[in-house]
């Protein structure tokens, strides 16, 4: 049993499965990474994926317009992200807590508006897959790469664009001195607060897009919590990826791997109990976090208000 | 001084307060029976807890309304803390009979129920009353249902692979997957059935993967059980897969590939639970959903065209189940 593991049907299953489950962690994650580059910890994302979730979902439901799905639950998040980066911005709160009440008011928000608006379990014709003409044929990688939905691809295509905009451009430099020292980047000028603004409300926005991911193009359907706690694996897998768009990428796409791995191996019925191979993913992750967090530093600034010295 | 004389005047004008919000409760009106339920999922999750909340709904149709019958629920109540809060909360405010919707409330009931001595309380699913004489217990045999769904899917699988959705191997969920394929093997020992627990009752997302891995390993036919297979199904109905419910009735979800569902039916017990309260018995009693008493109900969908075979052979399973016939011998260990 264990040899057929080794078969191509499983193989291609296990990359498949594996590239659609790291597409939430991929938008949270990335979105996170901005914030915490400035120096803020947003513990809300869960809470902003919900509702994310839930406004995609609703607003296709009742339109039948996926991109106004998307839009609105961009929006969700960018509010959820403004209202965070007040709390923490102007009112200098402790960052954990308040994200733990945001990520709290999330969830019972997007269940209380599940309950009102629409009072039972509901499904929706969701992001279609799109097989890239030419690509999708080429035996394999076609299946495994290029037959997914839209949403997945746009996940991919951000690691490399979060990585230039943070390590390329002006505004990349910007939020990473704020992050690391932003006593010396207000003395050049460079406004602490609008640059917080703009990484935590990117990142609100970018987890009202992992919660559209999740309710109108991979599961199509909305329900109660249905995040379970996905968007608290996004903001570990910015410490795992170091706080690079990079290594966030090649932490999700592990943590989700060997998560599809283990279906698999359930499947197959290698004698192995269930709940050995469901830790199987969180025992690795903690493994290759314990091996190379060590190595890194996180942004100096981290969790730390900024209040300028008069 | 000052500060702890401020204090002590504060506490005492609380105290004073909160008591005059204890004062005695006016006691209902003797014709209302007033229920109170706390659930861990939410009351449409067609799941275990919507089959508790449908159940009492039809409870309250069949004694008269809301008017003779009052329902107050709490959902989403997966803090076993939260949930003990509430059933104290309940039993305070003179509930005829309050709930505890879930296995993992059992150990807070235990400590709750001999401070309400007059209100009766219900607990499932389990059969431990913990000798207390207010508290009933209740549980459904799911391997039935299961079982009869495991001998449908074995009928109508032609790839011979069908793939099951379980969330945590244990209690309910458990009990329905040994029984689903006890079914299966009973009907046709060359059909395959892989299981797969996610580990969650939640995850929505991993119970969707879970269910493309089975349909990429050939299945067929799929089932699962608890609240998080909404995702399952979805998937299945994408890629044309069959599917069976549990727990509650799913195929308003997915009406073109929903076999059947098996349905609880809680009001069976409810009911006698009612009355044995109405006659001065508080509890003691465990009572188990099936079949044969009708707590457990096979709810086929209309919208799919089942052959005429299949149904009678179902009819035929349900029957022989029923008065003995049949009995299911679960394999525990593959």
């Amino acid at each position: 049993m264990i040899s057929d593991l080794f078969s191509m049907t499983v193989l291609v299953g296990i990359l498949a499965s594996g590239i659609r489950l790291a597409t939430p962690y991929l938008y949270a994650a990335i979105g996170e990474t901005f914030g915490q580059r400035s120096g803020v910890l947003n513990l809300g994302v869960e809470g902003q994926m919900l509702l994310g979730a839930f406004a995609a979902f609703y607003v296709t439901l009742t339109t039948g317009n996926l991109w106004l799905g998307v839009l609105t639950a961009m929006i969700v998040g960018a509010v959820m992200g403004l209202a965070m980066a007040y709390v923490t911005v102007n009112l200098n709160a402790e960052q954990g807590i308040s994200g733990i009440g945001f990520f709290l008011f999330g969830l019972g928000m997007s269940d209380l508006l599940f309950q009102k608006l629409m009072g039972t379990v509901e499904t929706v014709k969701g992001f279609p897959k799109i097989y890239i003409p030419g690509l999708s044929d080429i035996p394999v990688i076609g299946e495994i790469f290029f037959s997914q939905n839209l949403l997945v691809y746009g996940a991919y295509l951000l690691v490399p664009v979060a990585w230039f905009v943070l390590n390329k451009t002006t505004l990349g430099l910007k939020i990473r001195s704020v992050g690391e020292n932003p006593d010396a980047a207000d003395s050049l000028g460079v406004s602490v607060a609008r640059v917080r603004y703009f990484t935590i409300i990117l990142g609100g926005t970018l987890s009202g897009i992992a919660g559209a991911s999740l309710s109108i193009a991979l599961l199509n359907v909305f329900q109660q919590n249905m995040t379970s706690g996905l968007g608290f694996i996004a903001v570990a897998l910015v410490y795992f990826g170091a706080w690079r768009p990079v290594g966030v990428l090649g932490g999700a796409l592990l943590f989700s791997m060997i998560n599809s791995l283990q279906l698999w191996i359930q499947v197959l019925g290698v004698p192995i109990p269930s709940d050995i191979a469901v830790m199987m993913p969180y025992v690795l992750t903690i493994l290759v976090l314990v091996a190379a967090v060590s190595r890194v530093r996180a942004p100096s600034a981290l969790t730390k208000p900024f209040e300028r010295e008069n | 001084m000052k500060k702890i004389a401020w204090f002590l005047t504060l506490v005492v004008a609380l105290s004073l307060v909160l008591s005059a919000c204890g004062a005695p409760a006016t006691p209902a009106p003797a014709e209302k029976f007033r229920v109170a339920i706390v659930m861990p999922s939410a009351i449409n999750d067609l799941a275990f807890s919507q089959s508790m909340y449908d159940a009492l709904v039809r409870v309250q149709k069949d004694m008269g309304g809301p008017e003779k019958f009052e329902i107050v629920y709490s959902e989403g109540m997966f803090v076993v803390d939260d949930a003990a809060a509430a059933i104290r909360d309940y039993a305070t405010k003179g509930y005829d009979l309050v709930i505890a919707h879930g296995s993992q409330y059992g150990s807070s009931l235990q400590e709750i129920a001999p401070d309400f001595p007059n209100t009766s309380f219900a607990w499932g699913t389990t059969v431990d009353t913990f000798g207390q004489p207010n508290i009933f217990a209740y549980e459904a045999a799911s391997q039935e249902g299961g079982y009869v769904n495991g001998v449908l899917a074995a009928t109508l699988s032609d790839s011979k692979v069908i793939g099951v959705v379980g969330p945590i191997e244990t209690g309910d969920a458990k009990l329905y997957v040994d029984g689903f394929k006890a079914g299966v093997a009973a009907t046709n020992p060359d059909v395959h059935v892989n299981v797969n627990y996610i580990g969650s009752f939640s995850d929505v997302a991993l119970a969707s993967e879970a269910a493309t891995t089975h349909i990429s390993a050939g299945a067929d036919v799929l089932t699962g059980t608890a609240q998080m297979v909404v995702g399952a199904i979805g998937k299945a109905e994408e890629s044309k897969v069959l599917w069976f419910g549990t727990q509650s009735n799913q195929a308003s979800l997915a009406p073109s590939i929903v076999v059947a569902s098996q349905v609880y039916h809680w009001e069976v017990m409810l009911k006698e639970m009612i009355s044995l309260i109405q006659s001065g018995t508080l509890g003691g009693k465990s009572f188990t959903a099936n079949l044969a008493n009708g707590g457990e109900v096979i709810e086929f969908n209309g919208d799919y065209a089942l052959p005429a075979d299949a149904k009678t052979l179902a009819e035929e399973t349900i029957a022989g189940i029923e008065d003995g016939s049949i009995t299911i011998t679960l394999l525990t260990n593959d």
